[in-house]
Order: structure tokens, then C-alpha cells, then sequence
């Protein structure tokens, strides 16, 4: 579509000529003309025709937004192993249908080879999902991103779903967005918090943030997602909506929502959907899948965690960190000074650009807080600081600070942790 | 026939020294300053390795941003890059991720040919990841993402990479044309040469007419996604700072508040 021009009104003034960003205008017989290849309905010609001779492009087609029902969850899964925040995203997920409304459901989407996803169909609706739908193809038995992007659009456009969010992992950074881009739809990446309700939303704002709730009315029964996602290093938080288009999608944080607690006994309906993908819509090649050998660090399952940071003074230091850890049954963490300081290797790193953790204790030990470490472990339920320097700003984040000699403190606390329990007994007497 | 490589790359304010103005919870970025993002260095710096190898390569780094981003393109041909594209208009501003890949896409279309294109994994303002594999969908390319290794085969044709996983790696191989983003584990990069700091450079600044970008797919205007609100997260309460005569006493005290608690 383009523009239209009424000849019967234009007087060849050219003015709409000199508008026109795209040079999709020209004079044929002192009338203006429409180059339709060349036309983007931008309607920039529209206003400066003061003889009304240019019909404005009609707008582009709205999307029905109510044809888009039900909330997916992308279940990754790798070798046959569900990821653990699909489990979280199948409880929040829930969370957000209900919010919509009483027959909202919750869907898993599997995607993968049927040996691998067949077995998991079950998992998925004990964690709450009320529906499974099954894309299962040899083709899919690994992820690539042309694969697994063919597969889901196709689903996306047959079952229309309102919602889809995926996991923030590797996998889902890099599958998301292919899908945003192909369907036209907005996407929020790495989102810590959402909200169906407003009154929802109000309340979390009121609990966590600074924000000033007093323009937003709680009996708003508006039911588009509110997105909240850190920015700036964790600087500032953004509330992120997307009006106009669906699905609405979403990249979670791991670690952040809550499953539900497995019902071995909950019933759901499984559906297959019927692929058609060819050997010629995957662009690479996968030669291999390794599990790295260094030590496996699962910082986002620990229940503790001890992080050390420049404070350390020398590398040397993660070696007392790492006692430490495993007398509390702990995971080392680190900031991103030690790694940088290359004393560590990356996957250690806890804050924005690392790994976001919320452990039951936080031992952060030698780090003096900056933002971006705050970012990713301030949701931790109990921190604990050892700093030489009482100014640091990792002490406003500490329940517990202790202003001292890292190296003098801890092997007290590694000397006394077995004793806990009667050192507390004793307190209370 | 030269091997031309298309980087992308992003003016962002050092997050690292950004601060809060405690009164109004909003950002201070004035004596902020702007930096070249982080990965999109990494992404050079393996263009430019394949430059180093292959003298007759041509990297064309493409920014989008204000004016002022021209000095980003100093700095990448400083480091040795052959060109600089600026896209810069008021309407393409207020992009999401949707909107900015549609606004790169009509950019690299202008430039035509292309073997490559490199791009940071994601910008450390927004962190989105999101731009580079929206733009290689808009251009119909494969992608491979998160790239902490790489090689390309003398026939200049088929590239090997590594991609990182969270528990391990891929290895993964794709053909040009193609589009790569990179992590900080790729490469070191290079600093500006001084040849190159004071020599001529090659820069250009397009708008929204020279790239021909359908003006009902950029900018604020277009974007699917909005910004509903923005605030800064609410500090924790304040906890308690242990005191005692020995490093022991902290520590029994310590002991005591957690088991008390019940986290141990």
C-alpha cells in the first residue's frame, strides 16, 4: 500500500516533492505521482499538501489482541534434563494465568527429539504447567537457533498464545529474540519481576522499590504483563509493557521465580504438534557438546555462598575462601575485581555480568560492594560482610558486618561453625 | 576478492561509575563517562585479528547514536578499523531492540556486501543481548552467539566456533555470511595505535532518508515494547555491625545470629 494522490485537487505546487523522505514522489504532467516501490506510508506528505490531495496510507493492520490466549513457558531442556528455572517459570507462569483469568492455562512447550522430551511431559504438569505441547522432531534433538526458532513461530502462529516467557540462559538469549523479531512482537530480556494485575504490581512496588505509586489505580483491570528488569547495572529498575502486539514475551533471570511443589499426581492434557522442518532449515553444525571440566560451580542452587574480592589481596586468598566453603558446605563466588584481576576463573562471578544468586547466607568476604555486585546477590536472605574498610558499600546491603582482617576472622568462624548450635543454646539461658 | 567484515558496536556510559543521586533515586550521568561497550570491543578486535592475518580485509564498524558517537568511531579506527558509519536521527531515537535492528538492518543494506558481521553479545547499558540476533533475523542470516573462540578456514568460507554454555561449551560450525556476537573471554583487545589516533579517518554520518528505513519501524513511536515506569530499587534496611575484643568473639557472635535466624 501507499499513499494516494487525487488528481482532481493536485495544482503541481511540488511541495509534498520536498516532504517526501524517500524520494517517492515526482511530477508527471504537473501532478504528483506515487513511486509505490519506493512509498513507506511514512504519510510525511500528508500535512504539507494544502489542497487535501494526498490520502493518507492506511494504517497498518492492528493486531487482535484478544485472539491471544494462555500463557507458554519455553520448558528447555538439554540431553533430556529439564533446567530448572522452566520449573520456575511454570509456577510463575501460573501465577500470571490466574491473574488473567480463572481459564487462563499455563503451557509447557517441550521442543526437542522425542526420546528426550517424551519422559518430561509428566514433570512439567507436576510443577503446575496445564497443558504440555510436544514439538518433537530428530532435527531438534539439540538446540540451533534456526531449528528451534522454525518450530516455535510456527506453533506461535497456530495456538496464539498471549504470554510466552523463556528462561535467560544461554539458550533462551539467543532463541528469544530470533522469535521477537520474526513474529513483531516486543521482547524483555532478563526480567526479575512480573506483574498481570496492577494491584499486583502496586504492591510489589510498595514492598521492593522507591517508586512513587500513587498514579497507578489498583482497580485497573488492564491484564498486559508489567516486565521488571534491572538496567544500568542494576542502577535503575525498568517497567517494561508491550501494548500493541503479542505474544508478550519474556527472558526470566534463573533463580528468581518460585516453583511450585511437585504434585506426582496432577493431570494434564499432552498435545503433539506436528512439525515440519527439513534438514535445510538448520545453518549450522554441531560438532560437539562438552561439559566443561573445570569445577562445577552451581551458584544459582547453593544454599550458601562464599565470595571473595580484591580485598583478598592475592590470589592465594581463594584458597582460604574455599575452606571455608566446604567446612559450610558452601559454593565459592567471587566479584568481578578478583576475575578481572584473572585470580578466578569467570564462572565463579556473582553480580550483574555474572551469575544472579539469592542464597539462604551470602558471606561476602573482602568485596567492597560495588553496584553492579549488589545486582546480583542482594536478594541473598541473610549477607554477611567481612571488610577491613568500614566504609565499604557492601555493609549497607550486610545484615552482619564485620569491620576486620578477613584472614583473622574466618578461620575463627570456620574454628567455631560445629559449635553453633551450642554457643546459641547458650545465649538464650 | 577483499573479505569484508560488518562490526557493530555501541556508545554506552561507564555503568561501573555511574551513581544515584540518593534525593531524586535518579541517575547521575553527568562526568559519566562514554565508553566503547565492552564486548563490541572483543568483536573488533577479532575482525581485526582477521585483518592482521588477512591484510586486505575491510572492517566497517556501524554505531547508531547521537553525534557525539563519532567518537567511538575515532576510537575503533584508531584500533584499526578502514571505516566508520554513524547512523544518526531523531527518528530512529527511543528504539527498543526491535526497532534498533530494523534501523541496523536498512544501515547494513546500504552497505551491501558483507562475509561477516561481528557484534558485542550485549550492551552493558541495557543488557538486553537482544539486538544482534534481531538483526540477523531482519537479514536472514544464521548466528551463533556468545562466541569465546574462533577460526575461519583459509577458503574464507567456513568458520568454526566455540560457544559458551553456562555448564560447558559448543562447537559449532557455520559458513559465512554470517553473525557472530562476542564475549569477553573471545579475545583482549587491542589499544588505538598513535598512527592510527592521528591518522586520516574514513567516517560517514547517515540519517533515516540515506538508509531509506521505513519510518513506521523506527523510533519510540514504533517500538513494541514501552517503558511503563522506572525507579531505583529500595535499599535494604540497614543491618548490624559486629563488635568484639577478638576475631573470635565476632565470630561466636556471628554463629549466634544465623543459628538464631534459623539459616543454619
Amino acid at each position: 500500500m501507499a499513499i494516494k494522490i487525487i488528481k482532481e485537487k493536485c495544482k503541481g505546487c511540488t511541495l509534498c516533492i520536498k516532504a517526501c523522505p524517500f524520494d517517492a514522489l515526482k511530477m508527471v504532467d504537473k501532478v504528483a505521482v506515487v513511486d509505490e516501490g519506493k512509498c513507506t506510508n511514512c504519510n510525511a506528505c500528508v500535512p504539507k499538501c494544502n489542497f487535501g490531495a494526498i490520502e493518507a496510507a492506511p494504517e497498518a493492520e492492528e493486531v487482535d489482541l484478544s485472539a491471544y490466549k494462555h500463557v507458554w513457558v519455553f520448558a528447555e531442556q538439554r540431553h533430556g534434563k529439564i533446567m530448572n528455572v522452566a520449573l520456575e517459570l511454570i509456577g510463575e507462569g501460573r501465577r500470571l494465568a490466574k491473574e488473567i483469568s480463572d481459564d487462563t492455562e499455563v503451557c509447557a512447550v517441550l521442543i526437542g527429539a522425542e526420546e528426550d522430551i517424551a519422559p518430561l511431559a509428566q514433570e512439567c504438569i507436576a510443577y503446575g504447567a496445564d497443558k504440555v505441547y510436544k514439538i518433537a522432531d530428530p532435527l531438534l534433538k539439540n538446540y540451533t537457533t534456526d531449528g528451534y526458532t522454525k518450530v516455535l513461530e510456527d506453533a506461535i502462529k497456530e495456538y496464539k498464545p498471549e504470554i510466552v516467557l523463556y528462561g535467560a540462559t544461554h539458550i533462551g538469549r539467543d532463541f528469544a529474540p530470533r522469535i521477537a523479531a520474526r513474529c513483531n512482537t516486543g521482547l524483555t530480556a532478563d526480567c526479575t519481576r512480573l506483574d498481570v494485575r496492577v494491584s499486583s504490581y502496586i504492591e510489589f512496588a510498595k514492598k521492593n522499590t522507591t517508586l512513587d505509586t500513587s498514579t497507578l489505580d489498583p482497580n485497573d483491570t488492564s491484564t498486559g504483563i508489567k516486565q521488571t528488569r534491572p538496567a544500568f547495572g542494576g542502577n535503575l529498575m525498568a517497567t517494561i509493557v508491550c501494548p500493541r502486539t503479542r505474544p508478550q514475551m519474556s527472558t526470566v533471570r534463573p533463580g528468581v521465580m518460585q516453583k511450585r511443589e511437585k504434585d506426582e499426581n496432577a493431570k494434564g492434557e499432552i498435545v503433539d504438534v506436528k512439525t515440519n522442518i527439513s534438514k535445510d532449515d538448520i545453518h549450522i553444525e554441531i560438532v560437539d557438546i562438552v561439559k566443561s571440566a573445570k569445577e562445577l560451580v552451581s551458584l544459582t542452587d547453593a544454599d550458601i555462598i562464599c565470595s571473595g574480592g580484591r580485598g583478598l589481596g592475592d590470589p592465594s586468598g581463594f584458597e582460604l575462601i574455599k575452606k571455608f566453603a566446604d567446612k559450610v558446605g558452601g559454593v565459592v563466588g567471587s566479584s568481578r575485581a578478583a576475575v578481572d584481576a584473572g585470580w578466578i576463573d569467570h564462572s565463579h562471578q556473582v553480580g550483574q555480568t555474572g551469575t544472579t544468586v539469592k542464597p539462604k547466607i551470602y558471606f561476602a568476604c573482602g568485596i567492597s560492594g560495588a553496584i553492579q555486585h549488589l545486582a546480583g546477590m542482594q536478594t541473598s536472605d541473610i549477607i554477611v560482610a567481612i571488610n577491613k574498610d568500614a566504609d565499604a558499600p557492601i555493609f549497607e546491603v550486610a545484615d552482619y558486618g564485620i569491620v576486620g582482617d578477613l584472614y583473622k576472622v574466618i578461620p575463627e568462624i570456620i574454628a567455631e561453625w560445629d559449635n553453633a548450635e551450642a554457643l546459641y543454646d547458650a545465649s538464650t539461658k | 576478492m577483499a573479505f569484508k567484515i560488518i562490526v557493530c558496536a555501541k556508545q554506552v556510559p561507564d555503568t561501573n561509575v555511574i551513581k544515584i543521586n540518593p534525593k531524586t533515586g535518579t541517575l547521575i550521568r553527568d562526568g559519566v563517562p562514554s565508553i566503547l561497550n565492552h564486548d563490541d570491543a572483543n568483536a573488533l578486535e577479532e575482525a581485526l585479528k582477521i585483518k592482521d592475518q588477512y591484510p586486505d580485509t575491510h572492517i566497517t564498524v556501524i554505531t547508531m547514536g547521537p553525534p557525539q558517537a563519532n567518537d567511538l568511531l575515532m576510537e575503533c579506527i584508531a584500533m584499526g578499523a578502514d571505516e566508520g558509519i554513524l547512523v544518526s536521527d531523531r527518528a530512529v531515537g527511543g528504539s527498543d531492540t526491535w526497532a534498533t535492528s530494523n534501523t541496523l538492518e536498512a544501515a547494513v543494506r546500504k552497505v551491501g556486501d558483507f562475509d561477516l558481521i561481528f557484534a558485542g553479545r550485549q550492551a552493558i547499558d541495557g543488557d538486553t543481548a537482544q539486538v544482534g540476533p534481531q538483526l540477523a533475523e531482519k537479514l536472514g542470516l544464521p548466528q551463533v552467539t556468545y562466541v569465546q573462540e574462533f577460526e575461519i578456514a583459509e577458503n574464507m568460507k567456513d568458520i568454526t566456533v566455540k560457544r559458551a554454555l553456562e555448564d560447558g561449551y559448543e562447537i559449532i560450525k557455520i559458513k559465512t555470511p554470517c553473525m557472530l556476537t562476542a564475549i569477553k573471554e573471545l579475545n583482549t583487545p587491542r589499544y588505538m595505535t598513535i598512527a592510527g589516533i592521528y591518522g586520516e579517518k574514513n567516517m560517514k554520518t547517515w540519517n533515516a532518508k540515506d538508509i531509506e528505513v521505513d519510518l513506521n519501524k523506527v523510533g519510540l513511536e514504533a517500538s513494541p515494547t514501552n517503558v511503563f515506569r522506572s525507579f531505583t530499587p529500595a535499599p535494604k534496611g540497614k543491618g548490624v555491625i559486629l563488635e568484639g575484643d577478638t576475631e573470635k568473639d565476632v565470630a561466636k557472635q556471628l554463629l549466634i545470629g544465623l543459628k538464631g535466624k534459623h539459616v543454619i
